[in-house]
């Protein structure tokens, strides 16, 4: 039980607008820390909610969410503020990079949100998770000034400034070219395998999908294998 | 609101400083045309009240004329408890003069209360110009007390005030009245008394009080002389005119000197109550308009921070995903807006007083107001302490709900809608 990191028991999810349908059905899962998993199905298949009800910033739906043993349910806007900021990093398809902030500031921000450390703690841990990516010679300049590639490998260093149990993604990919999807999925398989990094990567593409450890399959709202 | 917040607003801000300029400039220009206008107000206020005010005795001691206190009726035994209709006796032996008047200024004196006093007598004249009498009133006064008091001597636009001592038997006309009767300083005129006693006087100035209609019958000589010409004592005087150290307190204390004196005593709030009022309304007016630039200004903020909402919308989504709560959102904005405001208001306030002091610097001159080279300031820094509360406030309301709006953006809509 122990290296639990996320279990879903029961999800359901309704859309009310314009007619109630339900786009969840009896979500059961448990993801183990070290897991690379991946999210397949066909457009429309929920695949996207799911993982944003896993994220804790949707908050309507039925059934029970646990991260790191603890519930979601109950909790208010601040304290799952605090469980994302800390326990969860997030790799989207669009970067979202401030462009007020430099490279680095950027990598920081969530981590000067925690508070755990010093800002120059939090300085030097961003630039070794830059180095890590080899992008640390971008660290000074602005954000609206890097290219794409790297600009998503910018999102991944964020998403681990602050050692989250879980990093979520949501096609991180699908905005990149061959060499750049490449690039960004050897990064997490060299965090699952070096670093022992949990991922749970929301996926269309089937040859990022077939190279992960586990793949969950879901079809109409519900797991068919997983 | 830790640093973070802080900092993040000030990148906010930076990155879009041409808005925020704008923005800014809106605050300031309120903010200078509100204290310039309540500067300028408040210095208007303050001349039209030295105009009537300043002249104006906190306490008049006096005896007015009115029927005898003791009438007839109530001597009879048979009437004692029963309302009195029956009125007959006229004042008689009343007289102006005010009793004991010595002993009242010698404790007048010593009341701690008191800034200072000056006694005063005032008779009904004719001057004779040519074969015309013309109505007229000589007021009999201390000239160093008057002018101490009552600025006497800043009225007085030709000759001098103090000559009314040195020279005997000389006078100061109103100007309007000098004009009149065609005479210059050096020129003796000849006044008669209600009695018909003639008398002449030496013309040794001529004073403007601002107030036409006073400046055709008031002329003014020292004691001494306007007791001769009325051929009474040197204790005989028709008012004491008292000023206090505090005006507030000059309704109570005119009632204790009624009393105590058994003179009547009329207290200035009573005397000028108009006046207040047209002060405050004046007031009312310049703080409608200040405010009233203000909430435009505020506008201005809220169109403002709502653009850059909408500008900010992908940020504002990932600062929630990675764990900014909608407080912190909110904060982040309410900071920005309030910084507009604070530094806004600040150039504001320095604005509005450049502004005060070009104004101050403007001729202003008026025959009604001989002492008045320039437009009236008042640099009250209570003015720049509501100016920058204001300012605060105005830009708090404008700012809360865009944060508000900011606060309650859903990420996932934002994210999910790429």
């Amino acid at each position: 039980m122990k290296n639990i990191i996320l279990e879903a028991q029961q999800i359901n999810k309704y859309f009310h607008d314009p007619v109630t349908t339900q786009v969840l059905t009896e979500i059961n899962f448990v993801i183990k820390k070290g897991e690379f998993v991946s999210i397949t199905g066909k457009s429309g298949c929920g695949k996207s909610t799911m993982l944003y009800i896993l994220s804790t910033m949707d908050t309507d739906y039925e059934g029970n969410l646990l991260i790191d043993g603890e519930l979601m349910r109950n909790k208010s806007e601040g304290q799952l503020a605090m469980v994302r900021n800390e326990k969860i990093g997030f790799v989207f398809q669009f970067h979202y990079l401030l462009n007020e902030f430099s490279v680095l500031q950027n990598v920081m921000l969530p981590g000067l949100k925690l508070n755990r450390y010093s800002e120059k703690e939090v300085e030097h841990r961003a630039i070794e998770k830059l180095k890590m990516l080899g992008i640390d010679h971008l660290a000074l300049k602005n954000a609206n000034l890097v290219s794409g590639g790297e600009k998503q490998r910018i999102a991944i260093a964020r998403a681990l400034i602050n050692d989250p149990h879980i990093i979520m993604g949501d096609e991180p990919t699908g905005n990149l070219d061959k060499k750049n999807s490449d690039m960004v999925f050897n990064i997490f398989e060299q965090l699952a395998n070096e670093y022992n990094q949990t991922l749970m990567i929301v996926t269309h593409d089937q040859n990022f999908a077939d190279r992960t450890h586990r793949i969950i399959n879901m079809e109409d709202g519900k797991i068919i294998s997983q | 609101m830790n640093k973070l917040i802080l900092h993040i607003a000030e990148s906010l801000l930076i990155a879009r400083w041409k808005q925020t300029l704008v923005a800014a400039i809106g605050v300031t220009f309120s903010i200078t045309m509100f204290v310039t206008l309540l500067s300028f107000m408040g210095g208007l206020n303050n001349m039209l009240d030295g105009l009537i005010l300043n002249r104006t005795p906190h306490i008049r001691l006096f005896n007015e004329i009115k029927p005898s206190a003791q009438q007839a009726i109530q001597q009879a035994a048979a009437y004692k408890n029963a309302y009195h209709f029956i009125h007959s006796i006229k004042a008689g032996n009343n007289r102006q003069g005010i009793y004991n008047s010595g002993a009242i200024i010698k404790a007048l004196a010593h009341d701690q209360s008191v800034l200072g006093y000056s006694p005063k007598l005032t008779a009904q004249i004719f001057f004779n110009n040519g074969t015309i009498a013309l109505n007229g009133v000589i007021n009999g006064i201390d000239e160093a007390a008057e002018s101490k008091l009552f600025h006497f001597n800043e009225y007085v636009v030709e000759g001098t005030a103090e000559d009314i001592n040195k020279i005997p038997n000389s006078i100061i006309l109103g100007i309007e009245l000098g004009k009149n009767m065609l005479v210059n300083i050096g020129d003796v005129i000849q006044i008669s008394t209600s009695k018909g006693q003639l008398f002449q006087l030496k013309v040794v100035g001529f004073f403007q009080s601002g107030i036409k209609d006073l400046d055709k019958v008031q002329s003014y000589a020292s004691i001494a002389t306007v007791q001769k010409v009325m051929g009474k004592s040197a204790e005989y005087i028709t008012d004491i005119q008292v000023k206090l150290k505090d005006i507030n307190l000059a309704p109570t204390t005119a009632k204790k000197y009624a009393q105590l004196y058994r003179t009547d005593a009329e207290d200035i709030q009573t005397a000028n109550a108009q006046f207040e009022t047209g002060s405050s309304v004046r007031t009312l007016i310049s703080y409608a308009v200040g405010i009233t630039l203000l909430v435009v200004a505020g506008f201005g903020i809220y169109n403002i921070l709502n653009m850059m909402i909408y500008e900010k919308m992908d940020s504002i989504a990932i600062l929630k995903a990675t764990g900014f709560s909608g407080k912190d959102v909110r904060n982040i904005f309410l900071v920005i807006a309030l910084s507009i405001g604070f530094f806004g208001g600040i150039l504001g306030l320095l604005g509005g007083l450049g502004l005060s002091y070009v104004i101050d610097q403007i001729p202003f001159n008026t025959a009604s107001l001989p002492t008045i080279k320039t437009y009236p300031i008042n640099y009250d820094p209570a003015f720049y302490l509501i100016g920058i509360i204001f300012s605060i406030i105005t830009t708090y309301f404008s700012g809360f709900f865009p944060a508000r709006k900011a606060s309650k953006i859903d990420p996932v809509i934002i994210i999910r809608g790429k």
